[in-house]
């Protein structure tokens, strides 16, 4: 495969799938999946988690093979029996979790695995480095080839990625849930990029599950669903809501609400002044951050993960101590880091880890919507657990959450994700919690259990409970908060009210200094 | 790219495992196990048939081999539970053994303290209490230093093993302790002190069958851990803390006081086996013979077979019991007593076969389906 692109290649598709599929224990992950990616077009692959990108992109890289079905390159059959087959056929992928060696410079990255350059055993850097400096003007892609690693933000590492596959020659560019780690901001550089690939003969299959992106980025959209491409359509003419109707497959509620805010009068049922708090590496991760939450409102924090927002919660929760600060809820100071003040406080807390830190995999459904009343009656009368009691709560909770499980005796691990978050959000709010604290409540949820999870937060929220959300999904900050807090490198840059805000502006925020960089 | 059908095995993991396997994949490896054993069998020119006749003769049918086989049972139990309670919570107490001698140590001890002039069941009480403490608190030295500095409790238990056997043999054989006997032969042979009469355990009679009391003691100590596993507050924290630590702790529970906790729950029922070794059966500390027997490290197979359930225990201890019992009686000119080792190995080989063979799935394949040319 070279650089050029090949005249008679021009007509066959860069890339296509014919009758794919492969089976895992228990699933199909791909069932019949047929599409085709023009030359020179970025071709969406759209579908919801479990949907089958990730086994697709898999076969395409020669990770797997396919059970059944073949692929084409350039009009020809080809089977990849391993990444480097892959990688000479033209085919490269860009990780949504970079694969990049922090202590090395961008362009020992980038040589690391590559064909070698020239003659005998000594790599040539300089010639690597223009290469690289040269590929980078060509595809607006500016990274200093000499910079290292850990120096670069996010989105430059990403940039780095996206070169080292160019540099080996790729043709066919598979980027998976590239924006996922973005600052909006970024986020519009790389469609930038993007666009120059595709113009320069260059294709990309980007693989997505937000309808967003994919309308603005992408030529034409393959929809997969249950591991079946169900429909391929121009991006063109189609709309959101259609989008999310192939996807699904049905009709998909909207919650939304803005503004309606909290009461007349509501009390602050959590104020946080002053909040500091070391990371796990020791260095501080929140920086005096002060705050309120009224009863009845929606307060969102929005940030790119990874600013501060994971220890935020975790202080709330009592599960990381604070450096300095202080917590009100509903009048009353919390003590120093302890998991149970805060319950005992009424601070319900949904973490962003469900199965690892929210709820015991092994245990039954009964028994998870206990964990955090099983030290007192009714559920104990020391030293036992009456487990009368708890199977009778469990039918009545699992019955008002609408939680679908063969009986409350199921572990836990074997729900759907929804019916997992059902679960935890049945048990936080079974405590007549005053302030729930939400961390990226519907991060992996289908649509249809996205719309349940919001629902249930609104729920909450008209109860009088105030909701603290953390998201990094702008659309669902924007549809839920009444006010909308950004963070950026554990401060809070900006307080918007939900009337006035929008995804630019609050992306300029999230992007703290970054505005500069990518201009 | 080249196209070349080859056959290739793989390991899948089961998506779920059905309930029938809890009790077919135990029975499965014992009878595997048993095959496996009549291969080595007609190696060494034995009939396997009539040797596993014997051993089931030995160990269980003769009369008065049942009675042996409880006795043998007895030690396993309490150090099957040991591991089987500790492993529960991921806390891997790999220090029965240890646990096991310093319960030893401290209900001779007791026994030899109260002297001839206690009452019985004062004594009997004495001495149970004395030999779970004994094996709590060694237990307790890998539990704080887990919990406290993160140590691997695997080596720092193990280590004590050493630690407690050095010990015991200390007490007897290079000092004038309380434990040894000073006056008569003892004086040239180092041995320990006899425990009183009046400390012995009783042992009861049901016909031909004899039941000793720390078997009877046993049995109710695993009816009791069932209970406190599934009907209690803490059994409630021993499954959120072994299953899912970090929920644990999201909860409000202290995993580390848990662990702690249950590490000398753990060696207390070590201890307690130590105490019952002294009390029902040798009246004596034998740190010879305590380190020959290695009770502490056959609990850990026990616990294995057991799939560490604490009633399971109590069958598994006699069946292992049973067929080191029939060992003792085969063993002669014709019969190599390593030949008993082997087969207890054998099964506990086929159970870590048939643990993976219960989570994962064999599945052979083509490596190479419908292969298209390039």
């Amino acid at each position: 495969m070279t650089n050029s692109v090949d005249p008679k290649a021009v007509t066959a598709a860069a890339v296509a799938a014919f009758g794919i599929s492969k089976r895992f224990p228990g699933v199909i992950a791909n069932d019949d999946v047929n599409f085709e990616v023009r030359v020179g077009e970025v071709h969406a692959l759209l579908g919801e988690n479990g949907a089958g990108k990730t086994t697709l992109s898999n076969i395409l890289t020669g990770l797997y093979r396919p059970d059944a079905g073949h692929l084409e390159i350039a009009g020809s059959p080809v089977v990849l029996d391993s990444p480097r087959e892959a990688i000479e056929a033209g085919i490269g992928m860009v990780h949504q979790h970079f694969r990049l060696i922090p202590t090395f410079t961008v362009a020992e990255n980038i040589a690391l695995g590559a064909p070698r350059v020239g003659e005998g055993p000594a790599l040539r850097m300089g010639v690597i480095e223009e290469r690289i400096r040269e590929l980078g003007q060509r595809f607006e892609l500016d990274v200093d080839p000499r910079a290292r690693i850990w120096q670069l933000s996010v989105g430059e590492q990403q940039r780095v990625e996206i070169l080292k596959v160019l540099y080996r020659d790729a043709t066919t560019l598979i980027m998976d849930e590239p924006t996922a780690v973005l600052t909006p901001i970024e986020a519009e550089a790389l469609t930038s990029t993007i666009r120059s690939l595709t113009d320069q003969g260059r294709s990309v299959i980007f693989i997505s599950h937000k309808l967003g992106e994919v309308l603005s980025v992408a030529d034409r959209i393959t929809v997969l669903r249950q591991g079946r491409s169900v429909a391929t359509l121009d991006a063109d003419g189609a709309t959101r809501e259609q989008l999310a109707s192939i996807m699904v497959g049905r009709e998909v509620e909207r919650v939304e609400r803005r503004g309606t805010g909290a009461l007349p009068g509501a009390p602050v049922v959590l104020a946080v002044e002053d909040l500091s708090a070391d990371g796990d590496r020791g260095t501080p991760a929140l920086r005096s951050v002060s705050f309120e939450v009224r009863g009845g409102e929606i307060v969102a924090v929005a940030g790119v993960a990874g600013n501060g927002q994971r220890e935020l919660v975790e202080v709330l929760a009592g599960l990381r101590p604070r450096t300095s600060g202080v917590i009100d809820v509903d009048g009353e100071l919390m003590a120093r880091a302890d998991a149970r003040h805060p319950i005992r406080m009424g601070v319900a807390y949904v973490p962003q880890d469900r199965l690892g830190t929210g709820l015991a995999p092994d245990l039954s459904i009964a028994e998870n919507l206990v964990l955090k009343r099983y030290r007192r009656p009714p559920v104990a009368r020391p030293p036992f657990l009456r487990s009368s009691v708890i199977d009778a709560e469990a039918e009545t909770l699992m019955a008002q959450f609408d939680v679908r499980a063969p009986s409350s005796h199921t572990p836990t691990r074997r729900l759907s994700g929804g019916n997992v978050q059902k679960v935890l959000l049945a048990r936080e709010m079974s405590g007549r919690p005053k302030v729930l604290v939400v961390s990226t409540p519907t991060q992996g949820l289908d649509i249809g259990a996205v719309a349940t999870v919001h629902r249930l937060l609104l729920d909450a929220a008209a109860e009088g409970v105030g909701v603290l959300l953390v998201s990094e999904d702008l659309d669902e900050v924007l549809a839920l908060a009444d006010r909308i807090l950004v963070m950026y490198e554990g401060t809070i840059t900006g307080a918007v009210e939900a009337e006035q805000a929008s995804i630019e502006s609050i992306g300029v925020l999230m992007g703290g200094g970054a505005a500069e960089d990518v201009a | 790219m080249s196209v070349a059908s080859r056959l290739g095995v793989r390991l899948e993991p089961r998506v779920d495992v059905p309930r029938w396997m809890n009790w077919a994949v135990p029975i499965g490896s014992f009878l595997s196990a048993l095959l496996v054993g009549s291969v080595v069998l007609l190696i060494t020119s034995q009939n396997p048939i009539s040797v596993y006749q014997r051993i089931l003769e030995r160990g269980f049918l003769d009369s008065g081999s049942l009675s042996n086989t409880l006795i043998s049972a007895t030690p396993l139990l309490f150090t099957g539970l040991c591991a089987a309670v500790a492993f529960r919570v991921g806390f891997f107490n790999i220090g029965g053994e240890g646990q096991f001698y310093v319960g030893a140590v401290f209900a001779s001890g007791i026994a030899l303290a109260l002297g001839a002039d206690a009452q019985s069941w004062i004594a009997i009480g004495a001495m149970i209490l004395a030999g779970a403490l004994g094996g709590a608190l060694w237990a307790f030295i890998p539990g704080i230093l887990r919990a406290r500095f993160r140590t691997n409790e695997i080596i720092t238990s193990l280590m004590l093993n050493y630690v407690a056997g050095i010990g015991a043999t200390y007490l007897i054989f290079e000092s004038d302790s309380f434990w040894r006997e000073l006056s008569g032969t003892g004086a040239v042979f180092p041995k320990g002190k006899i425990i009183p009469l009046t400390a012995q355990w009783p042992s009861f009679d049901l016909g031909t069958l004899v039941v000793p009391f720390g078997l009877l003691l046993g049995v109710l100590v695993a009816v009791w851990l069932h209970v406190l596993q599934r009907r209690t507050r803490f059994g409630y924290e021993m499954r959120v803390v072994g299953g899912a630590p970090s929920t644990a702790r999201y909860a409000g529970m202290r995993p580390a006081r848990v662990v702690v906790a249950v590490a000398m729950l753990s060696g207390a029922l070590a201890g307690l086996g130590g105490a019952t070794d002294v009390g029902n059966f040798r009246h004596v500390l034998d740190p010879k013979g305590l380190q020959q027997s290695g009770f502490g490290y056959a609990g850990i197979v026990v616990a294995a077979l057991a799939r560490l359930n604490p009633l399971a225990v109590v069958f598994v201890a006699i069946i292992l019991g049973g067929i080191t019992n029939a060992g003792y009686a085969l063993q002669g000119p014709d019969f190599p007593a390593g030949l008993v080792g082997t087969l207890e190995g054998l099964i506990l080989f086929c159970t870590l076969g048939g643990e993976v063979l219960a989570r994962y799935r064999i599945v052979l394949s083509r490596r190479r389906p419908e292969a298209m040319s390039a």
